[in-house]
């Protein structure tokens, strides 16, 4: 009886040791150069310039922002703001001013301290008032509120509104919105970046690989726990995973990994750690409205009955992607229209069939049937995850009467011809940074923005995107964007097809990386990333 | 003899100056240029900042000034800069010549070693089960894609040995290069040994049934020394024209075994460099290959005479 006692002891003892160990394990070790093969070689370091992820995940850990998305929670929103550069924000009375009180003794990598001059300067370069210029600004709608930025002394910088903005503060949390130094021309920030994050820049080289590494002098002490990065560009998907498989690399390329792809990996690297999540980059129609036969809001509403997104779904993504409107959907989304809300708008109703009655219905009004198809092209990117929804569009308008041919379009002139209006239909994909309506609503819908391609312009809308943008409590905001949301479909500004998932891999021995669950672009500082090799 | 060689150099300047023109026209034919690249990483385009930035590059002259500026440039052995990285494009294409050398000189090495020896086997013991083998395996040779053949070996390496052939990192000695280039060398050489196996036996079937070498078997001349002494030798000649060819071809077939392999050679960046439209980089570097591939069928005219005595480059 004692004896087996003695061994429960013992055994009690061997769990708790067993159960302790995971816990030191969990300490952070210093130390390591993370591997990540990267997709494609992107086309400058300049966070400023681009609209790519591909930019964002190899640089975003050489810079700092005023304010950043907590890099360990999956949900970006208000709350999960944390100071960077600066130590404090406060607004005043009346809204129009956000100053931030910024950190003292914080340098450049070239060892020149950061001061509020910099923020100004940022800001000035963004909002075209500097002399030297972003070669682009496509985020420049972002400041569209912004009067000005004033410094008062190194350690302030405030920044004026025209007019209340509460979630003008998500926009400075992106991984857009790094803060870049007065004294180094933006050619050079292109090509050789200077910032005050925890990796300096080490190398670039075109199409081979990407290299950073630890910035021993980083101001909050004890950070990065990696000595670099190291990211070799290969952009043929399949050496790619067949690399990640073979333990050459720690970590896939964030949110590239598509769902076949991932059952490779599960299969033929059982101990990698895989995260589907949605990636806020919706596949959407584009609508040339300003003419013939598009220009009848009727027609464009019979295409936006016409869609079996759940078809999309599954066949496209074996069911890993979310029905939404333009905000992406709850659960991860924290704007979007809830379930029942959406499914009451045109087209999202779940009965198909009835939806493609009621197309055909306005189709036959306008003088099609079966005996008369409208013929067109469906424009879109020569490239698979462009084109393979278009195809399906193209089948799904059979049932209505229409007849569409695909028309790819070389990549590289895809902007220029969206921009131009030169489709009548196109299939587009449209990837929102920040999960608010103010990035996206001022971003692809509001009259003359660069990145509206529709040009779609609603004056009354545009009206509600500036009251959702002023308005403070949550939930009545909330109603508002929906009531936004309910316009864009019912104008069929751009039918939102689907909301992909997309999956991340990295070996156990990769600690404290988190996917973000509403953007794929916020979520690289990497410093708290370790390694337990 | 001299004169032949002033024709032969007055004849490739005059296709290399052709080529440029090509080249140049070409790359303007297509539709889309860096700037509308650019733009489309941005996701918009400004149209007055994209005319700024072609006015900038020089993209708004006409096409004839810019043509006449990128061989002046060449002249003056100013290569330009490239548009995407903004740094010279000789420091872009430099490091990358020797990669793809080395790669594609395995290759042919890998192909004339298999291909000629395999060959004259086949030959020799023409209508034998070694000779259908050999005949299926360059059948299959030549049928193949590189593309999935590599993809093929990259799976069998994974699932096998648990690593993978593809380069990641610059090698630091001879042993990690051979390793590194010695799987994508086979690959593509593959496709080339089998065309020079398919060719060599013809070619030794051909010589092989000549009344020489029944001479030479008749004053007892062993089997080894008439394969190769006389026959070989005799059958070379379309075997070496196929190899100055071949290495015009090589280039094709290293932009799919770079790609496959990741290995950062010229090839891989060219086709990279079209996508984006980085004119500087890609015409530089058709004139390279255009420069070698002439030079290569120069130095095949001139082996002819090596191997042939009857052939003279004369007045």
């Amino acid at each position: 009886m004692r004896h087996r006692r003695s061994l429960g002891i013992l055994g009690l003892a061997f769990a708790g040791a067993l159960l302790a160990a995971p816990v030191q394990a969990e300490e952070p070790k210093h130390g390591g150069i993370l591997r990540i093969y990267h997709r494609d070689s992107p086309a400058s370091a300049s966070i400023l310039e681009e609209s790519t992820f591909s930019t964002n995940i190899p640089f975003m850990g050489v810079y700092n922002n005023l304010v950043l998305y907590d890099q360990r929670k999956p949900q970006n929103s208000i709350d999960t703001i944390v100071p960077e550069l600066a130590e404090s924000w406060s607004l005043n009375d009346d809204k129009t001013k956000l100053t931030f009180k910024l950190r003292s003794g914080v340098k450049w990598h070239d060892g020149k301290p950061f001061t509020a001059a910099d923020v100004k300067c940022t800001f000035d370069l963004l909002m075209g008032k500097s002399k030297d210029k972003l070669r682009k600004n496509p985020r420049e709608t972002w400041y569209n509120n912004v009067a000005d930025v004033t410094t008062n002394g190194d350690n302030e910088a405030t920044f004026n509104l025209k007019r209340p903005q509460p979630s003008f503060i998500a926009l400075l949390a992106s991984g857009y919105s790094p803060i870049y130094p007065c004294h180094v021309s933006t050619r050079d920030m292109r090509v050789k970046p200077i910032g005050t994050g925890p990796f300096k820049f080490v190398e670039f080289k075109q199409n081979e690989s990407i290299k950073i590494a630890r910035n021993p002098d980083y101001w909050k002490k004890g950070f990065p726990y990696l000595d670099g990065i190291e990211f070799t560009i290969i952009p043929n998907r399949s050496t790619a995973i067949l690399a990640f498989i073979a333990g050459k690399f720690d970590m896939t390329f964030p949110t590239e990994v598509t769902i076949p792809l991932l059952k490779d990996i599960r299969t033929q690297a059982p101990d990698a750690i895989c995260k589907v999540a949605p990636i806020n980059v919706s596949t959407n129609i584009i609508v040339n409205r300003d003419v013939a036969p598009f220009d009848n809001a009727d027609l464009r509403l019979a295409v936006a009955y016409a869609l079996d997104r759940k078809a999309f779904i599954d066949i496209l993504a074996e069911g890993h992607a979310d029905i939404g409107a333009s905000m992406l959907p709850p659960p991860e989304g924290v704007w979007g229209m809830p379930p029942d809300l959406l499914a009451t708008l045109p087209g999202y109703g779940p009965d198909v069939k009835a939806n493609r009655a009621k197309a055909r219905e306005i189709m036959e009004k306008l003088g099609y049937g079966p005996q008369k198809h409208l013929a067109l092209k469906v424009s879109t990117r020569n490239i698979a995850t462009y084109r393979d929804p278009a195809v399906i569009l193209i089948d799904q308008l059979k049932d209505i009467y229409i007849d569409a041919e695909l028309d790819p379009v070389e990549t590289s002139v895809w902007h220029a011809k969206a921009s131009r209006k030169d489709y009548i239909l196109g299939l587009n994909l449209t990837g929102n940074a920040v999960d608010d309506p103010d990035q996206n609503f001022y971003e692809n819908y509001a009259c003359g923005s660069e990145r509206n391609f529709t040009g779609y312009c609603n004056k009354e809308l545009d009206a509600l995107f500036d009251k959702q943008s002023q308005e403070t409590n949550v939930e009545a905001r909330k109603k508002l964007v929906w009531e936004v949301e309910k316009k864009l479909v019912e104008d069929v500004a751009r039918p939102i097809i689907m909301h992909p998932r997309q999956g991340t891999c990295w070996r156990p021995t990769v600690k404290n990386y988190t996917v973000m669950v509403n953007s794929s672009y916020n979520g690289y500082r990497f410093e708290d990333v370790w390694l337990d090799k | 003899m001299v004169s032949y060689f002033v024709r032969r150099l007055t004849l490739m300047l005059v296709t290399l100056f052709g080529i440029s023109i090509i080249i140049f026209l070409l790359l303007r034919v297509v539709p889309g240029n860096i700037v509308d690249i650019l733009f489309d990483s941005a996701g918009m385009v400004n149209p007055a900042e994209k005319a700024k930035i072609e006015r900038e590059l020089g993209l708004d002259r006409p096409i004839p000034v810019q043509y006449l500026s990128w061989i002046g440039g060449i002249a003056r052995g100013d290569l330009g800069y490239s548009y995407v990285s903004e740094k010279p494009a000789i420091e872009e294409i430099a490091p990358r010549i020797p990669v793809t050398a080395k790669l594609a000189l395995m290759a042919l090495i890998f192909s004339i070693a298999i291909g000629i020896p395999l060959g004259v086997i086949s030959a020799v013991k023409q209508n034998s089960g070694v000779d259908y083998f050999l005949r299926v395996l360059s059948l299959t040779g030549l049928s193949v894609p590189a593309f999935w053949l590599g993809l093929l070996i990259l799976m069998v390496f994974v699932a096998r040995f648990g690593t993978i052939p593809i380069y990641t990192e610059p090698t630091k000695n001879l042993w990690e290069e051979l390793l590194l280039y010695t799987v994508p060398a086979a690959a593509v050489g593959f496709r080339s040994s089998a065309l020079i196996m398919r060719l060599t036996r013809s070619s030794m079937l051909e010589v092989l049934r000549q009344d020489f070498i029944r001479t030479a078997r008749a004053k007892g001349a062993s089997a080894r020394s008439v394969n190769y002494n006389h026959a070989l030798r005799n059958a070379l000649l379309p075997v070496v024209t196929i190899v100055g060819i071949e290495a015009a071809f090589l280039i094709g077939g290293l932009i799919v075994t770079e790609t496959v392999f990741n290995i950062p050679g010229v090839a891989r960046f060219l086709v990279e460099a079209i996508r984006t439209r980085d004119y500087p980089i890609v015409q530089n570097l058709v004139m390279f290959i255009a420069i070698v591939v002439v030079a290569v069928n120069f130095f095949v005219d001139l082996a002819y005479a090596a191997l042939d005595p009857r052939i003279k480059y004369a007045e």
